[in-house]
């Protein structure tokens, strides 16, 4: 059953459209075709994950744009939120 | 597709037949209360500006109380003022008679003797004002005729991938029917800024967009504070959104894909049948959705992930969630569920064909969940402190 959603193809996170268990299959819809990865953590309804890993200091892709920067490494499953990401513009 | 609505003087088409009662400055808005107590069919708010403001913000006021009284959903106004005030009587009714020449009439606290007689005076013209609105017929008229504005609040990543584009959706079939959309929250186009630039209809529209943006991060620098404090707010984190961009995007699709026409300050007078407008306006909901109130707006439609129970004292403000925990527990705030589109049960066609259904029914008269529970708070944008 898919319970993530990917936006954009061009997008490093998917959204959990369902509660998400640690140790869980994360299933999602890419043009058609499921792809699978496994939660690291619990992830809330609607929150994000990583559909990629993300290194320190990359953008944070969804709607095809970036959101922000990664703070530290983000591996794929792992929760994507305030505690990693932090908007681009923040000290400007 | 037609409604049913009121024909004004003015040539414009109200979907409500309201009597406002409308305080000049926060020194009447007691009083405007008490009278609009003593009138079924009478409206009020609580004006807390109108005195004590720089030039520019009592702008903002002057063109909120113009803009109210002008909005086609209401037959006519009595202006009640206190007599003292920066927002004078004749400042107000020339603003008013700049925007439309419907029903008005004056009370001046201090010079008709105190609130007593004021009161009385202001219940007998909004008595008699409420008799004459209610021997009007509706009439039936396109679509066209429709200003809706569009709005989000207490945002979650479900309103960027449900309902705002169900609302965009809505939108565009109103556009496509030659109506007029307004998009609104300046602060929540931060980030996505340049998405809206690129569909300005011209290079004019184009910089307006920029600039707009521009202009508010630099009146919060102004002040020594930053747009990013309380955006995204609590709320808008604990329900899985991170960054004001990721907010920005997607709010931006509550204006769908028409091109951007124009774009207004504040509170101003909207063009009717112009296809897709912005607004600048803040993202605190009440005073954004005055501000579309005031530029001509006969309806609202307001996304909401968290809930919001907000409405309009002159404007029906529809609820729409893409949130499914939220339209569970908060059904009686929210009007239509548009999770169905991320779980793939309904299509964005049929869900914006849903939308603008409802926004149809609800411009006939249909009550919407905010107006059954009697909800009309409101704000004005300031832009700076008292004097």
């Amino acid at each position: 059953m898919l319970n993530a959603m990917l936006i954009d193809p061009a997008d490093n996170v998917v959204v959990a459209i369902e509660p998400i268990a640690k140790d869980s299959p994360v299933e999602y819809d890419c043009g058609g075709e499921t792809r699978r990865l496994t939660a690291l953590e619990d992830i809330t309804i609607y929150h994000k994950l990583a559909c990629r890993d993300i290194p320190q200091g990359e953008p944070v892709v969804k709607y095809g744009q970036h959101i922000g920067s990664a703070v530290t490494d983000i591996r794929a499953g792992q929760h994507v939120h305030v505690h990693n990401v932090e908007s681009h513009s923040t000290n400007v | 597709m037609t409604f049913f609505g009121y024909e004004r003087p003015d040539g414009r088409v109200g979907v409500r037949n309201y009597v406002l009662i409308l305080p000049a400055s926060v020194c009447a808005s007691d009083t405007t209360r008490i009278v609009a107590q003593q009138v079924n069919g009478a409206v009020t708010f609580n004006n807390q500006q109108g005195c004590s403001q720089v030039e520019s913000d009592q702008q903002l006021t002057m063109d909120v109380m113009a803009g109210y009284a002008a909005n086609p959903n209401v037959y006519g106004t009595v202006v009640v003022s206190l007599g003292c005030e920066n927002c004078q009587m004749d400042l107000v009714v020339k603003a008013i008679q700049e925007r439309t020449n419907k029903p008005l009439k004056q009370v001046i606290i201090q010079e008709v003797g105190g609130t007593l007689k004021a009161v009385d005076i202001a219940v007998r013209y909004a008595k008699e004002m409420v008799a004459e609105a209610s021997l009007l017929q509706k009439k039936e008229f396109p679509m066209s005729e429709l200003i809706v504005g569009t709005e989000c609040g207490g945002s979650d990543p479900t309103s960027g991938l449900a309902a705002n584009p169900v609302i965009g959706e809505m939108s565009d079939r109103l556009v496509k029917d030659g109506g007029c959309s307004i998009l609104s929250e300046t602060t929540e186009f931060i980030g996505a800024e340049h998405i809206l630039a690129k569909r300005a209809a011209s290079p004019e529209v184009h910089d307006r967009i920029l600039e707009i943006v521009r202009r508010y991060e630099k009146a919060l620098r102004l002040v020594g504070e930053e747009v990013r404090e309380g955006n995204p707010s609590p709320g808008n984190k604990a329900g899985g959104i991170t960054t004001l961009e990721e907010k920005s995007l997607g709010c931006i699709h509550k204006g769908g894909h028409s091109p951007v026409m124009a774009v207004y300050d504040y509170a101003k007078q909207v063009k009717a049948k112009s296809g897709l407008v912005i607004m600048d306006t803040p993202g605190n909901d009440p005073s954004s959705v005055a501000a579309m109130a005031a530029g001509g707006a006969q309806v609202v439609v307001f996304s909401s992930g968290r809930g919001s129970p907000t409405g309009n004292p002159i404007v029906p403000v529809v609820k729409i969630t893409g949130n499914k925990l939220t339209f569970a527990k908060m059904e009686d705030n929210i009007d239509l569920d548009a999770s169905p589109l991320i779980y793939g049960e309904k299509t964005l066609e049929e869900l914006g064909g849903e939308l603008y259904e409802l926004v149809r029914q609800v411009a006939c008269g249909r009550q919407t969940k905010a107006e059954a529970l009697g909800f009309t708070e409101m704000a004005i944008a300031r832009v700076c402190n008292y004097v």
